[in-house]
């Protein structure tokens, strides 16, 4: 077994792996990083992991605004229209 | 000035003309949209809660007033964004916000943080394979991924962040923004973005395999 020098190890993979999801590492990181992947199954596993992890922290529901300042905007909103478009004096 | 010229999408000239026409409509899609999110990004810029409401609010009246010279040179929600961000930022400029949040963000990204704990890992002088998993991961149950307990423990894990990790892995990942859109709203560079969202994401999987792994230790 030799070890090559710039191969990339579990540790280093790690914290990779945003960038790597991100298309941010350069074509020869990628090509390192997916290098490694086809034989480390525990590397997979970890960034099967971190995918699961997106997908999970996607099913959260998202903040809703309070319906009180909802209305208040919508108001602010019809008094912006009067003022901007004035229609007929009523 | 460099680049495709940006094409407007479908939903953004609905948008515009409806705001354009005094539709309602179009207005309180917007503000259903992207109001709460804009709350909590002021926020980062501005201490006080009531400040940071004001500043959302001044920021949807700009957009009204603005609307007219609105181009469609970026999308609406990125202009939006920009607009929020300057007043935000002027705003917590003169409330005297010590650090601005964008040097704060800088300065927390420069820091090296292993994301996942060395233990975990060989040592470097290791004769067979320096630097690869000890403790490997091992999978967790596909099934129980989205159970409504799983993803308490995910809301627990984002609460624990520092805020500005847990802001961008709540837009980018919560809310599906793309990373344009995070670095526009909060001021950060593309590489600090990825800096917070990956070690935002690696402590929520660190949570999870706590998790998943804590009630297979107990049920064995």
């Amino acid at each position: 077994m030799t070890t090559i020098v710039d191969d990339i190890t579990c540790r280093e993979l790690v914290e990779l792996v945003t960038d790597y999801l991100e298309g941010a590492l350069e074509p020869a990181d990628r090509a390192r990083f997916e290098e490694h992947l086809v034989v480390c199954a525990a590397c997979v596993t970890y960034v099967e992991q971190l995918r699961q992890t997106v997908r999970a922290t996607g099913a959260l529901r998202e903040e809703a605004i309070e319906p009180a300042v909802r209305e208040e905007l919508l108001r602010a909103f019809r008094d912006w229209h009067r003022g901007h478009s004035p229609g007929p004096a009523p | 000035m460099t680049g495709e010229p940006f094409k407007q999408s479908a939903d953004d000239a609905a948008l515009v003309a409806g705001l354009r026409a005094g539709d309602e409509r179009a207005f309180a899609e917007l503000v259903d949209r992207y109001h709460a999110s804009m709350l909590r990004i002021a926020r980062l810029y501005v201490r006080s809660p009531a400040v940071a409401e004001e500043v959302v609010q001044e920021t949807w009246l700009a957009v009204l007033q603005g609307i007219d010279r609105f181009e469609g040179r970026s999308s609406l929600k990125t202009w939006i964004l920009r607009i929020l961000a300057n007043r935000a930022r002027t705003r917590g400029a003169r409330e005297g916000r010590s650090v601005p949040f964008s040097a704060l963000v800088a300065t927390d990204a420069a820091v090296g943080e292993a994301t996942v704990e060395p233990g975990r890992f060989r040592a470097r002088d290791d004769g067979e394979w320096p630097y690869h998993w000890a403790a490997p991961p091992r999978d967790w149950p596909e099934e129980r991924l989205l159970a409504g307990e799983t993803l308490q423990v995910i809301g627990g894990a984002l609460e624990m962040l520092p805020e500005s990790q847990r802001e961008v892995i709540r837009l980018r990942d919560v809310e599906g923004w793309d990373a344009d859109e995070v670095c526009e709203a909060l001021q950060i560079s593309p590489g600090n973005q990825r800096v917070l969202l990956h070690r935002a994401r690696a402590k929520v999987r660190a949570a999870l395999e706590r998790y998943f792994m804590g009630e297979v230790a107990m049920a064995q």
